[in-house]
């Protein structure tokens, strides 16, 4: 059976719609949106915590939301091995939960940063990437100011050790440099997933590279593996 | 505490010229209270009123088309696009705000703007910045610069619209006074377009959104007024911008008019509360009976005056259909917002404002507003000095050139020409997932899932030809961005207008503007776009120097079929570069002569608009054909530049070309100049006898000049330029200004 995805709402999210569009219009899939303000995930089998400015992030970007009472469903859910994926905002939202280690600092440009960048597939043996090819890599858009993966040694050789580095930004033609470090990220990593594997944390925005009619499909490989992961 | 007493000098200091003061107290029957001076001299001030401007606006073609509602009658314009759906969009102005606070000024332009559009019942999908700056080589200019980038950028990205085009120029004449054009684009069905109205007895009006605070008041007049060592002192006349809240408001706006609960709903931008309670009053021929003690404040101890002035920004008034407040209140609950009943209409035409338990203000709704009691003015006008000196100059004692290479990268690293990376990527330019074409190509190209059709739009306007001939330099601005849209495939539909200019009482300042409005008038009415609103924005002036006359024109075009999408870069080897229309070697106000000779001078290019008519049916017949690989208009930095950015505007994929420019006097002249109707194609060599027979049979010149292919741009033989080199001037200039 494919699995149902919820997408969570919260105030100031504003990749809400574009996950559910992707999820439900392109893949077809069975989506709902779960409001910050409730607790029950309604049987979904992926949750998505989406791109945007969850309260404003005005103090520290996901910092508040992690306090949202779906939050702690969400938490619940993880240690249950529930799937989650945190997409840029989602992201910062999961590192705020502890769900992920590490943090996301400025951008090193200290600018907000909006382009098409490729990504390497580092891990594809996990729920969320299985199947997809690791010569060849992603082309998916990045859009924001804080996304510059940071962690102490001691985590960042523990993610290595045990595989939890997922995507990392490369140019075109795969190879990982700082010209192809569009925020100063650690060792370039672009998305990691915790020890258990169910949950994943991601800068790059899958959900924006869905639709063929704007010349970008890529995302919708991550999206179809997770679906077909879930199936097997 | 005791209010100022009202007479004469108070309303001098409030803006007011001694006969305006008197025809306040002869519509009143006796003096103002303080709170009604204010209220009127907000509602008085240019910034609201247009009276220096609504007598020559009203000549622009305002009606007809597929506009749905006609200019100025509600919030933004509205034009039919066919499946039940309809556009709405709006230019505004942000200026004086920014050349003091460029961050805050900018992010409330952003945020003013999307008001506009969603209060029509319309979702954002899309905005545009149109942004004029001084020197970039002066540090002052960098500041405002960065700035007002990171503002736009900041807003924008934060209230999920993609911004997706624009246009960013450098000229000495903004120096102190940027112009920052924020544009918004919506999308709405049309039986759940809004209005901003105020109608039925005893109807509740709600306040809803932000709290008030002491925030931006008398910004309206401040706006209404020259830029001034004194202008950094009205810092707190500029707004904060909230785009969290801005966000909330939106959803929950957008679901209260769905939901068919409202009688009517207007933002609340310049002048506050006193804007939106005499604008709804006056368009519904009723009256309000307010309470300013049910506001929600954000301060303590606020006068009525104050209240009444504040402008706060992400606050909204509703006027809701009687037994509906509580629906209407459970849904700004939900989103966290305030919802406040501050009062009720009335049939009396009358604007009854009560603070704590007093009167404070009694004022009849419709002398308040534009097109109602506010004054309307023809000011005087003469042709400026300038004009005679600058279209004397002479062409032909320009030097030539001795290394016409090196002439063309100097000319091609102008920051008017290279790339505006550095800006746009600070922008979400995707979010939504409708961004087909995003910013760097002639226009953008914004996906309507509801039709499964597409939009093309772009801001456009060269100010150095309007400086030079204010008339012929509008209609240019009407037909490049015209021209802008139909290289995207797109049919143009209509247009909406920011008019920058010096102070009004000026008689030469009144004198462009009023050449300005004829050449729009007649660009317009000539290619049947017709204008949905705008904005105007006088008093474009720092102590040394006014603005070059600036009427930034926001355009919007319809692609029916996404087939017919097309783009500016070269898409293969060996494809056939064409150039539609003719070079008459034009170099009055063009980059060349403003970069190597450093003079802005001669006339504008002429433009011919049925010959510009023209070419858009030639081109949208070739590319309904399915004939065209790109096309690319050529603009500033002429033929060159634009062959350039036909080689390397597709990052991933820079494909050269050899060419031949016909050369007529002389080759410098030639390669620069800035002949207006022009447009690059590229075909498949296949298509070429079709091509040239519909060319001709259209009678539309046309030259072949070479061919795409290889890693190189070589022109005439002779000039060789490696796209490695040109890429990197186009795209790093600058980030490495900006780096420094």
């Amino acid at each position: 059976m494919k699995p149902k995805f919820g997408v969570v709402v919260f105030p100031g999210s504003n990749c809400d719609h574009d996950a559910y569009y992707a999820l439900k219009k392109i893949l077809g899939l069975d989506v709902t949106f779960l409001w910050h303000k409730d607790t029950n995930l309604q049987d979904c089998d992926v949750i998505v915590l989406p791109g945007g400015f969850s309260y404003g992030d005005y103090l520290r970007t996901g910092a508040i939301a992690r306090f949202s009472p779906i939050m702690n469903s969400v938490i619940n859910f993880s240690q249950k091995g529930g799937h989650i994926i945190g997409i840029c905002n989602g992201f910062q939202i999961l590192l705020e939960a502890q769900l992920l280690p590490g943090v996301l600092l400025k951008n090193k440009s200290l600018q907000f940063v909006c382009k098409d960048v490729y990504l390497s597939v580092e891990n594809n043996e996990t729920f969320f990437t299985k199947g997809l090819v690791k010569s060849k890599p992603l082309k998916i858009p990045i859009a924001h100011g804080e996304g510059n993966y940071f962690a102490d040694s001691d985590t960042l050789k523990s993610l290595v050790k045990n595989n939890q580095i997922v995507f990392k930004y490369t140019s075109s033609d795969g190879k990982s440099d700082d010209e192809s470090n569009p925020n100063g990220s650690m060792m370039n990593i672009a998305g990691i997933v915790n020890k258990g594997g169910n949950i994943l944390g991601m800068m790059p925005h899958p959900e924006r590279a869905c639709n063929p009619v704007l010349g970008k499909n890529d995302g919708s490989l991550v999206l179809g593996a997770i679906v077909k992961n879930f199936m097997n | 505490m005791k209010e100022p007493e009202v007479n004469l000098s108070l309303a001098l200091e409030h803006g007011f010229t001694e006969e305006e003061f008197d025809r306040v107290k002869k519509i009143l029957g006796r003096i103002p209270t303080f709170t009604e001076l204010g209220i009127f001299s907000v509602m008085w001030s240019e910034h609201c009123s247009y009276k220096n401007s609504i007598a020559l606006l009203k000549t622009l073609p305002r009606s007809g088309g597929k506009l749905l509602v006609g200019a100025g009658e509600e919030n933004a314009g509205l034009v039919d696009i066919g499946d039940g759906l309809a556009v709405a969009f709006k230019i505004e102005s942000h200026n004086h705000p920014s050349a003091v606070e460029p961050y805050q000024g900018a992010a409330t332009g952003v945020g003013g703007i999307m008001r506009d559009i969603f209060t029509m019942g319309a979702r954002p999908i899309a905005s545009l910045d149109s942004l004029r700056f001084g020197s970039l080589d002066d540090a002052h200019t960098r500041f405002l610069f960065d700035g007002i980038v990171r503002g736009i950028g900041d807003y924008g990205n934060s209230f999920g619209v993609p911004t997706v085009a624009g246009e960013v120029y450098f000229d000495e004449s903004y120096q102190g006074n940027p112009l920052v054009n924020a544009m918004a684009v919506g999308i709405v069905k049309i039986e759940h377009v809004a209005s901003a109205i105020a109608s039925g007895e005893g109807n509740p009006v709600m306040i809803v959104g932000s709290s008030t605070g002491r925030d931006g008041i008398h910004g309206a007049t401040f706006a209404s007024e020259e830029i001034s060592e004194k202008s950094e002192a009205k810092r707190p006349s500029v707004q904060v911008g909230d785009p969290f809240t801005e966000k909330l408001l939106l959803e929950a706006s957008l679901e209260i008019i769905k939901n068919g609960w409202l009688i009517g709903i207007q933002d609340m931008g310049a002048a506050g509360i006193s804007c939106s309670t005499s604008e709804m009053s006056a368009k519904g021929n009723s009256g309000m009976k307010i309470n300013l003690s049910k506001v929600p404040l954000r301060e303590k101890g606020m006068t009525a005056y104050e209240i009444m002035l504040s402008e706060s920004q992400e606050r909204m008034l509703c006027t809701v259909k009687k037994g509906f407040e509580d629906k209407v209140k459970e849904v700004f609950e939900k989103w966290d917002l305030h919802c406040e009943i501050i009062g009720e209409v009335t049939n009396d035409g009358l604007l009854h404002i009560d603070y704590e338990g007093e009167n404070k203000a009694v004022v009849p709704a419709y002398e308040l507003v534009l097109g109602g009691g506010a004054p309307v003015y023809y000011r005087d006008s003469k042709e400026p000095e300038y004009l005679k000196e600058v279209r004397a100059f002479d062409f032909s004692t320009l030097p030539e050139p001795k290394n016409i290479s090196e002439t063309f990268l100097k000319v091609f690293s102008s920051p008017n020409i290279v790339s505006k990376r550095w800006v746009y990527e600070q922008y979400d330019s995707m979010v939504r997932t409708n961004t087909i074409v995003g910013p760097g190509s002639d226009s953008a190209v914004i996906y309507i899932k509801e039709n499964n059709k597409a939009l093309a739009v772009k801001t456009d306007c060269n100010s150095r030809y309007v400086y030079l001939n204010p008339k012929e330099g509008t209609k240019i601005a009407v037909a490049e961005s015209a021209r802008n849209i139909v290289c995207s495939g797109g049919v143009p539909l209509a247009i909406t207008n920011c008019l920058n200019f010096g102070n009004p009482y000026k008689p030469e300042m009144y004198w462009q503007f009023k050449e300005a409005i004829n050449g729009m008038g007649e660009a317009c009415r000539f290619f049947d776009t017709p204008v949905t609103g705008g904005n105007v924005s006088f008093y474009n002036e720092s102590p040394n120097v006014a603005v070059y006359p600036t009427p930034t024109i926001g355009m919007v075009g319809l692609i029916e079929n996404l087939n017919n999408i097309t783009t500016s870069f070269f898409k293969d080897e060996n494809d056939l570069i064409f150039i539609l229309g003719e070079d008459f070697e034009e170099l009055g106000g063009s980059e060349y002569v403003k970069i190597i000779h450093g003079k802005v001078a001669g006339d504008s290019p002429n433009i011919n608009l049925a010959v510009e008519k023209n070419l858009h049916n030639t081109l949208l017949q070739l590319i309904n054909e399915g004939l065209i690989k790109s096309a690319h208009d050529i603009s500033e930095g002429g033929v060159t530049a634009s062959l350039a950015e036909c080689c390397i505007i597709n990052k991933e994929k820079l494909i050269g070309a050899e060419v031949t420019i016909p050369v007529k006097s002389r080759e410098d002249f030639s390669i620069f100049s800035e002949s207006q109707s022009r447009i690059i194609i590229s075909i498949s060599e296949e298509n070429r006898s079709k091509v040239e027979k519909i060319l001709e049979g259209k009678n539309q010149p046309f030259y072949f000049i070479g061919k795409t292919g290889g890693e190189k741009l070589i022109f005439n033989k002779k000039f060789t330029f490696e796209l490695a080199q040109l890429s990197d001037i186009y795209y790093n200039t600058i980030s490495r200004i900006m780096n420094e």
